[in-house]
């Protein structure tokens, strides 16, 4: 194969290249097919319901507004901040989410009595808890950003809770027993058994965390008012879409980037740090 | 001289009422320092817990138990024992030598002498070429060399395995005893061995304690005889055999005696 010698990036890089191509033809054939048969169904082939790929593009080198920077530079600034009321929110759920999985594996009266809530917690729809979140973060003078981002931990922290629990729970019971027999503390065993062991469990839970998270940061910056993220563009652009869908395709596309770019720090992070040893397994 | 371990009236029943079961009845035994000691027997005959029960993983319902003239719970706490499981129960996240260190991290021994002592252990076990090796890269038999390095590492005084070589081949199980008896001579520990394997107790052992089930208690208590070195010859001396027959017999009469 051509393939072989090449380097892993490399691979990877040409693999989402041609996936990018397939999509591509895929949608422009569609369009090409559908329109020379009429065909309406399922989805119309006309440029207003799906824009060329090309206009899609080049939406992103028009200016968003008359005589304004190219919409490509708006939105990169857009995902930047967007992205960073991600990251804070991210780290809040996760730091909360570990926090609460090991109070629950230490405490089974701590896990029967806040798990309930935590479960119900995911019920609520996030459209529902962000004005509160927003209006009690006005009463406390919190900054917007951070509103938007503890938005954002809303939708983080429940992935990692569960899996750290699992993870923490997840040693042999001998590897349990051994520790004691070495009149180990509660602490060390929580180090240097439990955490190491529910390390592929709390990563898998951060990878959809960090989806989670982007998502929640761009739900959040409606009702907190936040201008300048990307929650704001693609509510805007959803309204102008009759007029020109590719500024919204444009955005989601950008968005979709945002969210891939974050998983892939995870996941580049879980490659460092979850040893070597168990990429066999 | 304190013994290694001595119990008396031992009783261990787990659950409660109805559903209580009496793992073990009126345990008496002493053991001296330097011997070592199998626990024989069919599968629930409470070998096992009794070997809990001198590691505190366990607490005896009824009857005293001291180690090294201390509660099990001191003993623990002062780190006189090592255990050796079915398992090897090694962490694999680390390396064979992290692993051997693991017991000397959490006491408290730095890291330079982390190193020295685990060096040590693996020449005893002559494992020191897979240092660096992962658990998994290893076979059965090599893990729980790990193991049994791990366990002497910080020196106890008893080491407490629980058929330990009861998952490997036959021949890498021979082998595996050879290893075991010279690493006691080596290093004057007292043994308790637990296994099922009636060659395997008389091979090893100073003394055979024949046990019995439901509920679990010591039925016979056989003296080995065999030469204090032994080898590959010992496997095929007259005597060897004698002790086997004997060990035999024994447990068929322990199991006459319940049914």
């Amino acid at each position: 194969m051509a393939t072989r010698g090449m380097s892993r990036a490399t691979r990877s890089g040409l693999s989402i290249l041609g996936i990018i191509l397939i999509f591509v033809v895929l949608w422009e054939g569609y369009k090409l097919l559908w329109t020379a048969l009429e065909w309406s169904w399922p989805v119309r082939p006309d440029d207003r319901t799906m824009p060329h790929t090309w206009d899609i593009v080049g939406a992103l080198f028009q200016p968003a507004q008359r005589n304004g920077p190219p919409l490509l530079w708006v939105e990169l600034k857009a995902a930047f901040l967007t992205l960073r009321e991600a990251l804070v929110g991210f780290v809040i759920g996760g730091v909360v989410g570990f926090g609460l999985g090991v109070l629950f594996v230490r405490s089974a009266t701590a896990e029967m009595a806040f798990m309930p809530y935590v479960v119900a917690s995911q019920t609520v729809p996030i459209i529902a808890i962000a004005p509160m979140v927003v209006v009690w973060g006005g009463r406390l003078a919190v900054p917007q950003w951070l509103t938007v981002s503890i938005i954002a931990a809303y939708l983080t922290f429940f992935p990692v809770v569960i899996n750290t629990v699992r993870g923490l729970r997840s040693p042999e019971p001998t590897s349990m027993e051994l520790m004691r027999s070495y009149a180990s503390t509660p602490r060390e065993i929580l180090w240097k058994v439990q955490v190491p062991a529910a390390l592929p469990y709390i990563f898998t839970a951060l990878k959809v965390s960090a989806a989670a998270s982007v998502i929640g940061a761009i739900v959040g910056e409606l009702p907190a008012g936040f201008r300048g993220g990307l929650g704001r563009d693609l509510l805007q652009f959803s309204q102008q879409f009759t007029a020109a869908p590719q500024k919204l395709f444009a955005a989601v596309v950008i968005a979709g980037i945002a969210g891939i770019a974050f998983v892939g720090v995870v996941t580049f992070a879980e490659h460092r740090f979850v040893a070597a040893a168990r990429r066999q397994r | 001289m304190t013994p290694a371990v001595e119990a008396k009236g031992i009783g261990k029943v787990f659950g409660r009422d109805a559903e209580a079961v009496e793992a073990l009845r009126d345990i008496d035994l002493v053991l001296s320092p330097g011997d070592f000691v199998s626990l024989i027997g069919p599968s629930g005959c409470g070998k096992s817990t009794l070997l809990r029960l001198i590691g505190d993983l366990a607490t005896p319902s009824a009857g005293e138990l001291t180690v090294n003239g201390k509660t099990p719970g001191q003993a623990r706490l002062d780190r006189d024992y090592g255990m050796v499981f079915q398992s090897a129960t090694l962490l694999d996240w680390r390396t064979v030598k992290k692993n051997v260190e693991l017991p000397l991290e959490v006491m408290g021994f730095d890291s330079g002498s982390r190193a020295a002592k685990a060096q040590e252990m693996l020449a005893l076990v002559q494992l020191q070429r897979f240092a660096g090796h992962y658990p998994w890269q290893l076979s059965g038999g090599m893990q729980q060399r790990v193991a049994i390095a791990r366990a002497l590492a910080f020196n106890p005084s008893l080491l407490l395995m629980d058929e330990p070589f009861g998952a490997l081949d036959e021949m890498t199980r021979e082998l595996m005893q050879q290893e075991v008896l010279r690493i006691w001579e080596e290093t004057d520990t007292t043994v308790v061995f637990v296994t099922h394997s009636i060659p395997e107790a008389v091979f090893l052992s100073t003394r055979v304690l024949v046990m019995s089930p439901r509920p679990g208690w010591i039925t016979d208590e056989i003296t080995i005889d065999l030469a204090t070195r032994r080898n590959e010859d010992t496997r095929e001396a007259p005597r060897y055999f004698e002790l086997i027959t004997e060990v035999r017999e024994a447990l068929r009469r322990g199991e006459r005696s319940d049914a």
